[in-house]
């Protein structure tokens, strides 16, 4: 039985994440506003509505927990702020950021192209070996809304880009933590996928 | 830059069922919302607007069911609009599902709305609604943005019935300001005509902001989208009735769009 906590960072709408991942393999999900129980999770995810500082006060009191379900290899998924959160800061923000990541989130070049960014945009897989994109086209239509963009240190974590005024990095991967600066909730059946391999991934966590 | 140029139906609710208004005015049932939704979705649909028309508040009700049903059936973003009025309101929308809520009538009575909208649910989530008509009247204008025009371009409200003797041009740039993510923008002229977008207005507003524009009113054909792509700088295109009764589906207008050289989903 798969189970997954989606983090409530009191925003708004988890709704569809909630549905998507219920449509895509998972037994149960609870969303949660604590991290304290976390180890009956198979998985966790952090959603992608909201601001920067708001989410990051919302889940300092435990970072603790976070750090810890980490080092046990649970499987995370970052979507969109919740990809940003996991790196050192935010020009969205002045709070630290979670620091599981190392590097900085900066906002869209305004001057070169329109922000945010909203719409379906093709996806370009750096790393075919990434468990996220497993039977994912290269190419694949995937649905962006987003006005900040990532900028990790290590290249390596890299797993696909975007075109967008630059080549944004989309999809983070290393071991156990994934992150998609797109809503894979919100992509059609490439999104539908995405979720399906993060719940397989999940699934050997039981 | 490789962005593809969104087409999203939009479906006019009213007490829970589908209807196409012609020029604001007058309404014709068109079917089931969750199950228009569903095939929209399947069709290939790029995301999806749902407006709330129903004149009651109380009634209004019905539409928070109606929202829940259609996030649990789809996987492509919706947006939500019509009486929204306060940041409840959004926040009761959003909740049960909704990506984005559009604002209309309540961003001109109270602009605060959108600052606090943008502040709380981040600016993705904050759609302006626009509608216009060409006003000739021109007297009643102290400050156009087109001089050399004998109309300016009056922003509407209370669906399209009400005038505000507002510039769309100036309001465009403001409601960018003051946190809109997106503008969708309705030719009251054009709405419901089926010749075509009103190009015009569309370039005059997608040259006057940096945040995408969607635009609305008057389509009858996939030419018509084409028209408006070809044309303008515009993201997307809202259309109606054209889907509603089967005249088109959107694999075809988009295989069509794609055949043209715009960039489409498929």
């Amino acid at each position: 039985m798969t189970k997954i906590a989606i983090f409530d960072f009191g925003a708004g709408n988890l709704f569809n994440l909630h549905q998507s991942l219920l449509r895509n393999g998972a037994h149960a999900v609870d969303i949660v506003r604590t991290l304290k129980g976390l180890e009956n999770y198979n998985g966790l995810v952090l959603p992608g509505v909201g601001n920067f500082d708001s989410a990051i006060s919302s889940i300092q009191n435990d970072a603790a927990s976070l750090n810890m379900a980490v080092e046990n290899a649970m499987p995370i998924l970052g979507i969109c702020l919740g990809l940003e959160m996991l790196f050192d800061k935010s020009e969205e923000g002045i709070l630290d950021g979670l620091k599981l990541l190392d590097g900085e989130v900066l906002m869209l070049p305004k001057r070169k192209v329109k922000v945010p960014h909203i719409g379906w945009n093709n996806l370009i897989i750096v790393n075919r070996e990434s468990n996220l994109l497993k039977g994912i086209p290269q190419n694949s239509w995937v649905y962006f809304v987003h006005s900040y963009h990532i900028e990790p240190k290590d290249q390596n974590l890299i797993a696909a880009i975007a075109d967008y005024g630059s080549e944004l990095p989309v999809v983070i991967e290393r071991s156990n933590l994934f992150g998609t600066q797109f809503h894979p909730e919100k992509s059609g059946k490439i999104g539908a996928q995405i979720m399906k391999n993060f719940i397989k991934f999940c699934e050997k966590n039981e | 830059m490789t962005l593809s140029k969104r087409i999203i139906p939009c479906l006019d609710v009213d007490n829970g069922r589908v209807v196409k208004g012609i020029k604001f005015r007058g309404v014709k049932d068109a079917g089931d919302p969750v199950e228009l939704a569903k095939k929209y979705s399947d069709q290939g649909a790029d995301e999806l607007v749902f407006l709330d028309i129903t004149a009651s508040r109380q009634d209004r009700e019905i539409m928070k069911s109606v929202v829940k049903n259609v996030a649990s059936v789809i996987d492509i973003p919706f947006t939500v609009g019509g009486g929204i009025r306060t940041l409840s309101d959004a926040r009761q929308i959003l909740l049960n599902g909704a990506d984005k809520v559009s604002i209309n009538t309540a961003s001109v009575k109270n602009p605060q709305l959108v600052t606090d909208l943008m502040k709380i649910f981040g600016r993705q989530c904050v759609v302006v609604a626009i509608d216009v008509k060409r006003n000739f009247k021109t007297d009643e204008k102290q400050t156009m943005s087109s001089p050399d025009k004998d109309f300016y371009f009056e922003v509407m409200i209370y669906g399209g019935s009400k005038g505000t003797g507002i510039d769309a041009i100036q309001w465009a740039k403001k409601v960018e300001e003051l946190g809109a993510g997106e503008i969708l923008l309705t030719s009251v002229d054009s709405d419901g005509t089926k010749n075509g977008y009103d190009i015009e207005l569309t370039n005059t507003i997608c040259n006057s902001v940096r945040i995408p524009v969607i635009a609305s009113g008057g389509c009858g054909s996939s030419e018509h989208m084409f028209e408006v792509f070809n044309k303008t700088d515009v993201d997307a295109v809202l259309a109606a009735s054209i889907f509603h009764y089967d005249n088109l589906t959107l694999d075809k207008v988009k295989r069509y769009l794609a055949e043209k050289g715009i960039k489409t989903r498929l």
